[in-house]
């Protein structure tokens, strides 16, 4: 499990990462998005405590990283693939973590074989590996210590289509048997299929989270349709609820439904229709959370009640 | 909280297999085990030319062990620097510190690496100076000592982990292979060229001038003054970079 709290990094005045708070539970992906330069590898790296924060803090089951005995047993961190000696082999590489973590030689073998860089590649140097090979190795580096929580950097980075599909499966896998993950992108179609919550980051500061459901539900977006368009409109508009004619004759505004529905009634406008407007999908709420830097004008932080709870 | 004292119960890699881990890497690179070739060239290498160029009365196990250890004191703080630095320019200090969040022990293991490369160096120095006078008595080119000084070999040993130790420490401070390795080599030089120029500050570089002060130390009899000048030197320049060098590293950000 991992929890954050009102993590907060700044740089002389700049400020990198505001106030960012979330929680991961075992047995659960949580996909950490937002564009280039949010914020997610400065987070992740506060929360394994290589980059000290300004403000706020993060641990591991309870603990902060830095107070674990011995991290690679419990955590397995991935934060730039492309972070290794490019002297070594790969299965030196391994080697030398499972001498360090104190795991058996044999676990360095059996977990170049789960990454498919057994044989030839793994007596190559690192010098010689593209970068989905080193993403593999990384991966492989993060579970040579059988952890029961991983923190991955934009692990997909590199893969190809058919590595990225292996991968999913391997971090579905592993949170299926009671594992936390949390793996960050800056592309929600790497993640989307995998992840069951959803951070979203963006300028540093936590734009959305939750289950896919509960981001695309976001409240506070109402489509309504009346008999009378026009009476509705002049009701709405009287409501002070700022109505958006849309192309079929309904309205979208931006007010959860309940307040749409007592505008309406207090004027004894006939309705239709009155619904959460669904949106396009994930993807372009990921683009509206983070295509400003920041919250979008007018829409309210989704704060989902279940991510909370479910993870405390 | 039945997770989190597991978390902490388990214990934390050992100092002993942390500098184990620090020597493999030492090894398991080619630029590294090239690195270990030089200084044993540079050791050997000595060898012969105190054999064929020292007066033939000192062409002794002595001579040959302090030239050899001369040749090894060349080489062995750049293993000092790189093996701080690399970790830097390789951009392995992400998963070095993430593994050990206890950044002080990994540089304390660095040390101890260090310092157990440099007695495997003076060691084999002794090897060589004996194989030496051998070849000398063989070729009939030697006439010198037969005998291996303890006290010489103490120095010996005592000379190499300043070395090396100097050389972490340097790397450490600078973070940074090209410049730890230039201003390792310079600032002394800088300072005794200083030191003759300046006849003011004559007096402070015979006290700071490593080079010479360590070197002091391999005389027969060694003077109180001698030591007083190593404590001196070495504190400029072994114990003050390293005392920093711990502070910036633990307040670094690793990235």
């Amino acid at each position: 499990m991992i929890s954050v709290e009102g993590l907060t990094k700044r740089y002389g005045d700049v400020p990198a990462v505001e106030d960012v708070s979330f929680h991961c539970a075992p047995g659960t992906v949580t996909g950490f998005l937002g564009p280039n330069g949010a914020g997610k590898s400065t987070t992740m790296r506060m929360i394994c405590g290589l980059t000290p924060p300004s403000s706020g803090t993060a641990t591991v089951q309870g603990v902060p990283y830095g107070r674990i005995a011995n991290p690679g047993r419990h955590v397995g961190v991935l934060l730039d693939a492309a972070a290794q000696h490019a002297g070594r082999t790969g299965r030196e590489t391994l080697a030398l973590t499972a001498m360090l973590t104190g795991v058996g030689r044999d676990r360095a073998g059996a977990m170049l074989d789960l990454v498919g860089l057994s044989g030839r590649p793994a007596r190559r140097r690192v010098a010689g590996y593209s970068l989905g090979m080193r993403q593999r190795l990384g991966i492989a580096q993060a579970l040579v210590g059988d952890p029961s929580v991983l923190i991955l950097d934009e692990p997909a980075n590199g893969l190809d289509p058919e590595g990225i599909f292996w991968m999913r499966g391997l971090l579905r896998d592993f949170a299926d048997r009671g594992g936390t993950v949390l793996l960050s992108s800056h592309l929600l179609r790497e993640v989307e299929a995998v992840a069951d919550r959803f951070v979203v980051i963006a300028g540093g500061r936590i734009a959305a989270r939750g289950t896919k459901e509960e981001l695309l539900a976001a409240p506070g977006r109402t489509l309504v349709r009346g008999v009378d368009g026009a009476a509705l409109g002049a009701a709405l508009a009287g409501a002070g609820l700022r109505p958006r004619p849309d192309t079929g004759g309904a309205f979208l505004v931006e007010a959860p439904a309940e307040a749409v529905g007592r505008a309406a009634a207090s004027a004894g406008v006939v309705l239709l229709e009155l619904r959460e407007a669904g949106g396009g999908g994930l993807e372009e709420l990921f683009l509206s959370l983070t295509a400003s830097g920041g919250r979008p004008s007018g829409t309210p932080v989704p704060s989902p009640h279940g991510l909370e709870g479910a993870s405390l | 909280m039945t997770a989190a004292t597991a978390l902490l119960e388990l214990a934390r890699p050992s100092l002993a297999r942390l500098t184990a881990v620090e020597l493999r890497k030492t090894v398991d690179t080619r630029a590294g085990r090239w690195l270990l070739v030089l200084i044993g060239v540079a050791a050997l290498a000595m060898v012969p030319v105190v054999l064929f160029a020292a007066p033939k009365d000192e062409r002794g196990v002595p001579e040959m062990f302090v030239a050899s250890q001369t040749g090894v004191a060349l080489l062995l703080p750049v293993l000092g620097i790189l093996s701080v630095t690399s970790e830097w320019s390789q951009r392995t200090a992400l998963a070095t510190f993430a593994l050990v969040p206890g950044r002080g022990r990994v540089l304390a293991a660095k040390l101890l690496g260090g310092v157990a490369l440099g007695v495997a160096f003076a060691c084999a120095g002794v090897l060589l100076s004996f194989a030496g006078r051998a070849a000398g008595a063989v070729l009939g080119r030697s006439s010198g000592s037969w005998t291996m000084p303890m006290s010489l070999l103490g120095t010996a040993l005592l000379l190499a982990a300043i070395w090396v130790s100097m050389g972490v420490a340097f790397g450490t401070l600078l973070m940074n292979t090209p410049l730890a390795i230039v201003m390792f080599f310079l600032l002394p030089t800088l300072w005794s060229t200083l030191g003759e120029m300046v006849a003011k500050l004559r007096g402070p570089a015979g006290w700071l001038d490593t080079n010479k002060t360590l070197i002091a130390l391999l005389d027969p009899d060694v003077s109180g003054g001698a030591w007083a000048r190593v404590a001196t030197s070495v504190t400029v320049w072994l114990a003050i970079p390293l005392a920093i060098g711990m502070l910036r590293l633990t307040r670094r950000e690793v990235k």
